[in-house]
């Protein structure tokens, strides 16, 4: 089953918990999809390390078969092309390499070429296969990557924990796009919780099965628990606002892996994940 | 000689546009004639690359040169191999930089930005 971890607000502990649940689980893959500002790894610390560079297609015109027609600079609703004395301009970050130009140039003047936008680094942590998507610095989009590490088969694993970026904007659509289940991470904070709205009209959009996760939690009311209660989001979890989970994990460390009852707080989350899940795939297959 | 202006109206009292990729309408001034045209911007609307598209037009214009406050990279690459010389708007009046222009008196835009690409800037 293909989990993602996602939050509108940032460091509200996607990580922390998908890091978490996947170390829990028998077997797992742990994906970051966070590719501007991948973290996982820093907990994981994956060996056996496999690195992958990440290509887009550029288009690049050969100046003595264009007639100068112009029909590619129409097309591109980027306009990422011009034309001036004689020669083809390619704007390389502003193409989103749909391949149009080059499939509509009637002189079949235009070909196509890699341009390097990043890397994927594969890895093993003791149970979890580590998957980190890695966006070169100044790079517009991490879609291509996010593509790339999520067509996975992960048939032979119990579990996949997509680790998605902050937010609710296409680069998490994309993440979310073949899970089979969403968890939403919240914070008892309004800010928090105007964001948690946002991933909340998301995985609806996508049409989601989902439950909430609330995260750093203090005595008194948390407004994303009221949140929950008016929507009624299913609450999976509550991990606590506490000074020892914050220290393990500001220094890098899996808490599940650290003792048992953190171990056994994961594990029981897991659980109540899965049987959600499952529970998802009776009623919604 | 033709030049070209970024400009925020349709009229001869309008002002210097802030921006090139996204300005309104471009003035197209004759040196010679005197003549002053106004052709609407198509790439002011555009959701990426306006000044990609912006500069194509006056590349393909026939112009010479382009009065403006600024200009971004992208826009400039395009005016540039067009080998159209791209001058620095001394203020935001239209007859200012023409007189300025034709004393000989405006300066080379030398600061090409990075575009600011829904980043706002100042």
């Amino acid at each position: 089953m293909k989990i993602a971890v996602l939050s509108g607000k940032g460091g509200t502990g996607k990580t922390m918990l998908s890091v978490n649940l996947a170390a829990a689980a028998k077997k797992s893959n742990y994906i970051d999809c966070d590719v501007e500002e991948p973290n996982g790894h820093l907990f994981f610390q994956p060996k056996e390390l496999v690195m992958e560079g990440i290509s887009v297609k550029i288009p690049y015109a050969d100046d003595n078969l264009c007639n100068g027609c112009r029909k590619c600079m129409d097309f591109c609703r980027f306009n990422a092309l011009a034309y001036v004395k004689d020669k083809l301009i390619v704007f390389e970050e502003v193409c989103h390499s749909c391949g149009g130009c080059s499939l509509l140039c009637p002189e079949r003047a235009i070909f196509e070429k890699d341009r390097l936008i990043g890397q994927v680094q594969r890895g093993i942590s003791d149970n979890v296969t580590v998957i980190t998507g890695i966006l070169n610095t100044g790079e517009v989009s991490g879609i291509p990557i996010i593509k790339n590490i999520l067509n996975i088969d992960g048939a032979e694993k119990d579990y996949t924990f997509i680790d998605c970026p902050p937010g609710s904007s296409c680069i998490v659509m994309e993440s979310i796009k073949d899970a089979d289940y969403c968890i939403l991470v919240a914070e008892p904070t309004l800010f928090g919780v105007h964001n948690f709205n946002m991933v909340y009209e998301l995985v609806r959009l996508f049409n989601k099965p989902y439950g909430a996760v609330l995260n750093k939690c203090l005595e008194g009311e948390n407004p994303s628990e009221v949140f929950c209660r008016e929507k009624g989001i299913k609450i999976l979890g509550r991990i606590p606002f506490d000074k020892e989970i914050g220290t393990l994990n500001s220094n890098a460390l899996i808490l599940a892996r650290q003792n048992k009852k953190y171990k056994d707080m994961f594990s029981a989350l897991l659980q109540i994940v899965t049987e959600e899940v499952r529970h998802e795939t009776v009623t919604n297959p | 000689m033709r030049i070209a202006i970024p400009v925020d109206e349709k009229s001869l009292e309008t002002s210097v546009c802030v921006s090139f990729g996204r300005a309104s309408y471009f003035l197209i001034y004759d040196t010679d004639s005197r003549e002053k045209v106004f052709v609407d911007n198509s790439a002011a609307y555009s959701q990426g690359g306006a000044g990609i598209k912006a500069a194509q037009y006056i590349a393909d214009s026939g112009v010479s040169a382009l009065l403006t406050p600024r200009c971004g990279e992208n826009a400039a690459e395009v005016i540039e191999a067009a080998k159209i010389k791209i001058y620095k708007t001394i203020n935001d009046s239209i007859s200012d930089n023409i007189n300025a222009f034709n004393e000989g008196k405006l300066a080379m835009l030398k600061e090409i930005h990075a575009g600011f690409h829904g980043h706002g800037g100042k």
